[in-house]
């Protein structure tokens, strides 16, 4: 048996307090596996512990307390074997704008120990897939975002890892380019059998995933296939805007016996054949129900039936 | 093998970073020249020659020491960060910034280096292979001191005043500027512990050996160049031990 790519076991991180800021404890408790050849999703909330997940995998950051594994290599014990095996794309640029982009590529492959001729050859194919050819000789500096997101993927690559680590890298990108990642993402998982894991906090490329852990607060709150997640809430979804949500949602338990959560002043319903439920509620209680809306499950609606509050509120609290 | 391309890769960016930017050439060597030419030209030539070897060290201190301010803004964009999760020794990683920077603080000052018979020195073609060896191992230790305080440092504003309050300091009381001979008792052993005045020394003695001015008392060249080589080699080992606390071995 093969070890998992990644393996998590009761994984807990908390930073210290500063001068200007408490305690803050990151990730709780956190376990998960993630199998050779996924492309593997940690979705979340900003403040949900994603960055720190990722530093630890990326061995940039040691966990208070559990073990991380990679291939079966504890990051701690066996960081310069882990390292050889990851590609590690962060967040923030790590490109050196003074330095031209083949300059870039070429720094790092001597870092993982590739060089002479068969570097000369592999960042010349890199440049060439990732469209960056006729830019390789200009300064780093001078590129749009979406083509140093390029070339910060393909100077990942250049050793060949077998594990993909990236950090929100839809992040800064406009549609077309967010696009082309994922083709690129797509196309090294079906060419090269890489395991691709990736933090982000935008629902739809959650959805792309094979799998994917939701955290929420440091914990994790889901995890599964993102069809299997959605039909754990089973049938629709069906929000009642109300003037007075409470009253109401008291009112329909009393009548239909069933709870509503309430979730920022809106009531939600989980339902099988909600179209059939809505013109029930609606003539039931004449003049208190403001807006009524129906949909199939998303990645959103998992993350509030799990949490019991919103995706986004999350966010705007945590800055 | 592994390690020996790191440490290269890392100072061959240090190379293309420094002399692709001209201000940065010029602007290392150029202040000290002045002053040295300025002072020397006012106080007459025994001056201009007695503070040749203190202008070549604040050159080098200039350049190396800046130089390894680079290592604030590689870890505010990210650079750095890209370096320290790679398979890279921690100790390569160092070595390759030190070394890179050590390599322009020597480089800018060979370039002064030439002018030393121009001033009168009477050095012949083994004096200027000691001299060099000092530069050079003055070069890496000043770089060394760099890096250690650059690494924990947020914020190039913050460097510039440990510049100012640490680092001048230590040259101004290397023997730069007057001798060891002169100063009071109090300030003669700050000197002896001062690494810089080994430097001052050193070059002092190499350039101009049968001249038994403040420094022939001091130290003699060999003792320098052990005390400069000793004081290297523990700041390197410093520095990696710094690198390396914080984060997965």
């Amino acid at each position: 048996m093969t070890a998992p790519a990644v393996a998590l076991k009761a994984v807990g991180h908390a930073y210290p307090a500063r001068k200007k800021s408490p305690a803050r404890e990151a990730l709780k408790n956190v376990s998960f596996d993630v199998a050779a050849g996924e492309i593997f999703g940690v979705l979340g909330p900003n403040g949900g512990g994603k960055s720190t997940l990722f530093k630890i995998l990326s061995t940039a950051l040691r966990p208070a307390s559990g073990a991380a594994e990679v291939f079966g290599l504890d990051v701690l014990k066996e960081a310069s074997a882990v390292r050889r095996r990851l590609g590690v794309v962060f967040q923030s640029p790590s490109l050196d704008a003074k330095l031209t982009v083949r300059e870039n590529m070429e720094q790092q492959g001597r870092l993982y120990g590739v060089h002479g001729a068969e570097l000369s050859k592999r960042v010349s194919e890199g440049l060439e897939r990732y469209g960056l050819a006729s830019r390789a000789d200009d300064y780093a500096g001078a590129l749009s975002g979406g083509q140093k997101r390029r070339v910060e993927l393909a100077k990942s690559l250049l050793h060949r890892p077998d594990l993909i680590l990236l950090d929100e890298p839809s992040t800064g990108l406009d549609p077309g380019a967010r696009r082309d990642l994922w083709e690129h993402l797509k196309d090294l998982r079906a060419a090269r059998s890489s395991t691709i894991l990736l933090t982000t906090h935008y629902m739809d490329e959650a959805e792309n995933c094979s799998r994917l852990i939701l955290l929420d607060e440091g914990r994790l709150a889901a995890q599964g296939t993102p069809g299997a997640l959605k039909a754990e809430i089973g049938g629709d979804v069906i929000a009642i805007g109300a003037e007075d949500p409470a009253a109401l949602g008291a009112r329909i338990k009393e009548r239909f016996g069933v709870t509503p959560a309430q979730v920022d002043g809106v009531l939600r319903l989980e339902r099988e054949n909600g179209h059939s439920f809505i013109p029930q509620i609606v003539e039931a209680f004449p003049g208190l129900i403001r807006s009524v809306s129906l949909s199939k499950p998303t990645l959103e609606d998992v993350f509030m039936h799990r949490t019991g509050h919103r995706f986004w509120v999350k966010e705007e609290e945590a800055r | 093998m592994n390690f020996a391309l790191a440490v290269a890769s890392l100072w061959e960016r240090e190379m293309k970073r420094f002399f692709r930017d001209r201000a940065r050439v010029i602007g290392a060597i150029a202040p000290p020249v002045l002053f040295w030419f300025l002072i020397g030209s006012g106080l007459g030539p025994k001056v201009l020659q007695y503070y040749f070897s203190g202008t070549l060290v604040l050159i080098v201190l200039f350049t190396a020491v800046f130089a390894t301010i680079s290592i604030i803004d590689d870890r505010k964009e990210g650079f750095l960060q890209s370096v320290l999760v790679s398979p890279a020794p921690r100790l390569a990683v160092v070595m390759g910034k030190v070394l890179g920077a050590a390599t322009v603080g020597f480089v800018e000052g060979l370039f002064f280096l030439v002018f030393a018979r121009a001033v009168g020195f009477p050095a012949g073609l083994a004096d200027y292979v000691w001299a060099v060896l000092v530069l050079a191992l003055c070069a890496l230790g000043l770089t060394g001191i760099g890096f250690c305080i650059a690494w924990s440092m947020e914020s190039t504003q913050g460097f510039h005043a440990v510049m100012n309050l640490f680092l001048i300091p230590l040259w101004m009381l290397s023997g730069a500027l007057f001798p060891a001979s002169t100063a009071p008792v109090w300030l003669r052993w700050v000197m002896r512990i001062n690494p810089v005045t080994y430097a001052v020394v050193g070059l002092q003695e190499a350039l101009s050996p049968m001249r038994a001015g403040g420094g022939a008392a001091f130290a003699s060249l060999s003792s320098c160049l052990i005390i400069l080589a000793g004081f290297s080699a523990a700041i390197l080992a410093f520095s990696a031990w710094l690198a390396g606390a914080g984060t997965a071995a």
